[in-house]
């Protein structure tokens, strides 16, 4: 078995110091490690832009026939719930839309 | 910190509790605002299902002081519908995001109502006598025979019962490419703003066609856009001062006298940061999620994740106060950013005299930060709690190592019982606190 070199150990030594004095950054290592792919920038734009499109996109059959074709019958991907990835690009299925809105009833706190 | 009441020792009793109980919440009857209006009398909520419940105080009964005054269902209606936006192939929620009740100028109540994109003025009005004795028509307005009339009369109005009316006297839409997140009213009673992620906007009460952008902040490369606006305020007593937080945990104070579009602002409060510290969540966490003057205009308070600020509006370097909210899920950001709570939005709110500052938390708990007595409590809106006039048992949260008895530990805090939204009457201690679809009212002890 290897023996670690010493330089290795002062940073790893360092760095558990920090983690004590610092929870955020444990938990941020525990972040990456189960998200490796996870950008460096999490306040950046596209944390931001994807906060900017809140709301449902709803079926469109334009959209839904034309990437159909470009991907020549296969079935479009399901919404993925992955955190790495924010795209635009993804084109609702008819399995994706939410539920019909029930009717407007009374708010139950006048009840 | 030990435990205390909120300000001069005041114990927190159950007064009322509104909305369902059973534990099947449906999505409409999440709460999205609390608001008292400017004399306390009447207390609005507004639901993701875009409807508005406002109550009444009753007054009090004289022959008996024991029996404090509670609040009653005044009014109900419906302010917002979901919309479809045709263009964008996207839907516009009915929910209802702020409630903002303008200064009483009449007999009767105005409130605006905001959802993401359209802002309306409701006028709640009160009609307890109606016309009766008409010529031609009988009581139930059914038409009378023209030929039975012998004799003509004066219609006089009789007593009737209460009918309180709400009727939307203005509409203002098409002012909001973005989600609005706050509407303020102005100090002078003509004018108002509105923000969304990245413009605000302000508008005149009577004219609903037009509005003017008063802040920009888009960029003309949206790769570029590195922050977004959270919250924005009028300040109580200077109409043309307000201020605006960002998701990077600045807030602007902008002045209207010194530019049309105020792009630039007048002052900017910024706490420098550590930057040996810094992690993924910082930025984050140091989004403000509601920005609030205190009643005197001298003092403005930040909520962000894990703290409040209190800033002095002569300093923009430092806030003079900070209160850790709930600093033990700083060791549980991981999670908190897996399960989305980390993007949760607190509010914030003073008491009538700006001693005492109130928070939500997790775990259907909140805080009551006493400013002049550097005191601090935890409590908690449970059903358990709801015998009439129950002393509120202070709540301890156990960060970790052993777990004293009445402790609770943070593994065990729920984290879908969030309140967000609480409010407190202006003159008295009566405090409203929104779980996720019920309202506790809380009022101060009577000995």
């Amino acid at each position: 078995m290897e023996d670690t070199k010493p330089e290795e150990t002062n940073v790893e030594e360092q760095k558990d110091e920090e983690y004590k004095i610092c929870p955020e950054k444990l938990e941020e290592a525990k972040l990456k490690s189960k998200y490796p792919h996870l950008g460096n920038k999490p306040g950046g734009s596209d944390l931001l832009r994807k906060r900017l499109q809140k709301g449902p996109k709803y079926f469109d059959s334009g959209d839904y026939n034309m990437a159909k074709a470009k991907i020549k019958n296969k079935q479009l991907p399901a919404v993925q719930t992955e955190k790495t990835e924010i795209t635009g690009d993804h084109i609702p299925t008819p399995q994706d839309l939410p539920q019909r809105k029930p009717s407007l009833v009374a708010s139950k706190l006048a009840g | 910190l030990t435990a205390g009441g909120g300000g001069n020792d005041v114990q927190w009793c159950f007064s009322q509790v509104k909305g369902a109980i059973d534990d099947d919440v449906a999505e409409a009857d999440i709460i999205s605002t609390v608001e008292f209006n400017h004399s306390g009398e009447l207390l609005a909520t507004g639901d993701k299902g875009g409807r508005v419940v406002i109550f009444q105080q009753e007054t009090e009964n004289k022959s008996q002081p024991q029996c404090r005054s509670e609040y009653n269902v005044y009014s109900t209606f419906q302010s917002h519908e979901p919309e479809f936006d045709y263009l964008k192939s996207l839907e516009i929620e009915e929910k209802i995001n702020k409630i903002r009740w303008l200064p009483q100028k009449n007999a009767a109540q105005f409130l605006l109502s905001t959802n993401d994109k359209t802002i309306k003025l409701w006028k709640i009005s009160e009609r307890d006598k109606r016309p009766e004795g008409y010529n031609l028509k009988e009581e139930d307005g059914r038409y009378r025979d023209a030929a039975t009339i012998t004799t003509l009369r004066v219609p006089v109005f009789r007593p009737m019962d209460l009918m309180v009316e709400a009727s939307p006297r203005r509409v203002f839409a098409n002012g909001h490419t973005y989600h609005i997140n706050s509407i303020s009213v102005n100090s002078d009673n003509e004018t108002y703003l509105s923000a969304d992620d990245l413009r605000i906007n302000m508008w005149h009460l009577e004219i609903t066609d037009r509005s003017f952008n008063i802040v920009d902040i888009k960029p003309a490369n949206m790769e570029e856009l590195t922050e977004v606006i959270t919250a924005a305020e009028f300040h109580p007593h200077q109409c043309n001062t307000f201020v605006y937080s960002s998701s990077k945990g600045t807030i602007r104070l902008c002045d209207m006298r010194a530019s049309a579009l105020c792009d630039k602002h007048s002052k900017l409060f910024e706490e420098p940061e550590d930057p040996s510290n810094r992690s993924f969540f910082s930025e984050i966490i140091s989004s403000i999620s509601d920005v609030k003057f205190s009643h005197n205009g001298r003092y403005m308070m930040t909520r962000d994740y894990l703290s409040v600020k209190i800033w002095d509006l002569n300093m923009e370097n430092r806030p003079v106060e900070t209160y850790q909210v709930h600093e033990y899920l700083r060791s549980k950001l991981c999670s908190l950013y897996e399960n989305d709570c980390i993007f949760d939005k607190f509010e914030c709110c003073w008491n009538g005299n700006d001693s005492v500052v109130m928070t939500g938390s997790y775990n259907n708990f909140f805080r009551m930060l006493d400013r002049s007595q550097q005191r601090d409590v935890t409590l908690e809106a449970s059903r358990e709690s709801c015998k009439p006039r129950q002393v509120l048992k202070p709540r301890r949260v156990c960060a970790g190592g052993k777990r004293k008895k009445d402790e609770i530990s943070v593994d065990s805090l729920d984290f879908n019982k969030k309140i967000l939204h609480t409010a407190w009457h202006p003159q008295e201690n009566i405090i409203a606190v929104a779980t996720t679809n019920n309202l506790y009212i809380f009022q101060e002890k009577v000995n």
